[in-house]
């Protein structure tokens, strides 16, 4: 496997940040990508206008539980408007790159994110 | 400690074999197609290695073609049999669990206008006679299917396809690569008219290889220049590496009966203590008649290059559905060929054991695999 992750994606595969199920939740998406199979889950915890916490389940690579991880980071305490505009350039930059067959997987992660927000909004 | 497991993608290079390569570097270096003494020694060498290699095979010597590999042998044979005889016909059969080697070649021909159809396989991972019984047709010039499956092991019952097929006045291919030495090749006794196979999946050195060429059916030569192998492939001997698999070749099969048994008693050892320590693990391909050095096994809700990086980050190399494609995301074709569930085609690993693998690797291994699998299914989504 010719995979050269960078460290901090490994960091974040081994020990992925905001893993595992929320009990009581505000938003909730299920993605996939149909190509390769892999899948994630999101739950959105929204107070005010931010999200409060955010928690994600995978079934998914290395990449897909390292970019879903770090994203999580990243938007937990965001404004719910600033969330939706998250770009998945930054995950890639933040995690130190990502091999070129493995950037769709942060753009996984990112729609993931979105449609637990839409989730949140259609609850009202 | 440093486990691998990959034996099916590559093997290490048997030390044996890199001391009789050595000379052939920097002493006896002779182009074998030079007239003076140092290209003579050579060429008389390489028909040496010729006549030792078909002894093994019961083939003929003038009928070995050395490549650089499995995938130029298949290249060769596939195309350059079907453009030598389209006079005949222009239909091609292939089984749908062959290498990338065999099935894009396949589909280049068809883009050149041949008809090519892919032999199904049953859940076993096997390739049936009946089968191809119903698909030839009066043109079908050509049948290919592998003896041994990569990724799940499944020996093919070549004997009986060959034996169907030169009755029926078909050339026969099989790409032999994963077969050494868990097959004794006879390729007389067999009727194969072309075989394929590559040194560096049997402890000898890579980028070295062979077709086998039944000589009285033409072929369209694909790699031409000086005039090697009659014609049929251009390029200089690469003699320290046909010294090497020749050497290599030998010493598989004088030390085949206790190199299978350690093999079979390992792989069954590790299968054994993966049942019982894990949950919702299942053999992938028939579990009785495949090569004992491949176990391909599905972790249920995981997925499997998670699986494998987290395994390599304790040491231990072992790979998803196929190695050689490892860097294409898409779903194995032979998981998907023998009916596993959509949802099912990325939860699996390949264990592939070799001579060198050791029970102590084999514990090392399980005790990994057990935290490995836990840690995953502890945040899948999978229910
Ligand atoms: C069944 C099979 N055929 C062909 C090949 C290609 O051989 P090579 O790596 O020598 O080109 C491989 C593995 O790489 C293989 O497993
Ligand atoms: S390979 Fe598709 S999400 Fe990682």
């Amino acid at each position: 496997m010719a995979l050269n992750y960078s460290e901090k994606v490994m960091d974040h595969f081994l020990h992925p940040r905001n893993i595992g199920k929320m009990e009581k939740y505000d938003g909730f998406a299920e993605v996939g990508n149909p190509v390769c199979g892999d899948q994630l889950s999101f739950y959105i915890k929204v107070k005010g206008d931010k999200i409060e916490d955010v928690r994600f389940l995978s079934f998914g690579c290395a990449s897909n539980i390292a970019t879903a991880s770090i994203m999580t980071e990243k938007v937990k305490g965001m404004s719910i408007e600033d969330a939706k505009k998250f770009d998945w350039n930054k995950i890639v930059e933040d995690l130190g790159g990502l091999p070129t067959q493995k950037v769709h997987c942060s753009i996984l992660a990112v729609d993931g994110l979105k449609k637990a927000i839409e989730d949140y909004e259609s609850r009202g | 400690m440093d486990v691998y497991l990959d034996n099916a993608a590559t093997t290490k290079l048997d030390e044996r074999v890199l001391e009789k390569m050595k000379p052939y570097f920097t002493e006896k270096y002779g182009n074998a197609s030079s007239i003076h003494h140092m290209g003579q020694e050579s060429s008389v060498l390489l028909t040496k290695c010729k006549e030792e290699i078909a002894k093994r095979i019961n083939g003929d010597p003038d009928n070995i073609i050395f490549t650089a590999g499995g995938t130029e042998s298949n290249n060769m044979i596939l195309k350059g049999v079907a453009r030598a005889n389209q006079g005949k016909g222009k239909h091609i059969l292939v089984s749908s669990i062959e290498h990338a080697s065999v099935l894009k070649p396949a589909e280049q021909l068809k883009k050149e206008g041949f008809d090519v159809e892919l032999i199904p396989v049953n859940s076993g991972g096997f390739v049936e006679l009946d089968q191809i019984k119903k698909m030839i047709r009066p043109e079908t010039i050509l049948i290919s299917v592998m003896t041994v499956n990569n990724e799940i092991g499944t020996i093919q019952p070549v004997e009986q396809i060959a034996r169907f097929a030169r009755k029926n006045g078909i050339y026969f291919h099989t790409d032999a690569v994963q077969a050494i030495p868990y097959k004794d090749i006879d390729i007389k006794d067999w009727n194969v008219d072309f075989l394929s196979l590559s040194a560096h999946k049997f402890y000898g050195p890579k980028g070295v290889g062979l077709a086998y060429i039944d000589r009285k059916i033409n072929i369209e030569p694909q790699v031409i220049g000086g005039g090697q192998e009659y014609g049929l492939r251009g390029g200089t001997y690469n003699l320290p590496s046909i010294v090497g698999m020749t050497e290599a070749l030998k010493l598989i099969y004088q030390e085949k009966d206790e190199y299978i048994n350690r093999v079979f008693e390992l792989s069954q050892y590790l299968w054994k203590r993966i049942k019982e320590e894990i949950d919702e693990v299942a053999i992938n391909g028939d579990p009785g008649n495949r090569t004992p050095n491949n176990l391909n096994v599905m972790f249920r809700r995981i997925e499997g290059e998670a699986i494998l990086m987290d395994l390599s980050t304790k040491g231990i190399c072992v790979s998803t559905g196929s190695a050689c494609s490892a860097i294409n995301l898409k779903a194995s074709g032979v998981l998907q060929a023998i009916g596993l569930e959509d949802y099912h085609l990325n939860s699996n690993i390949r264990f592939s054991l070799g001579k060198f693998t050791t029970k102590e690797e084999i514990d090392y291994t399980v005790s990994c695999l057990v935290d490995t699998v836990k840690r995953l299914r502890s945040f899948t989504p999978i229910k």
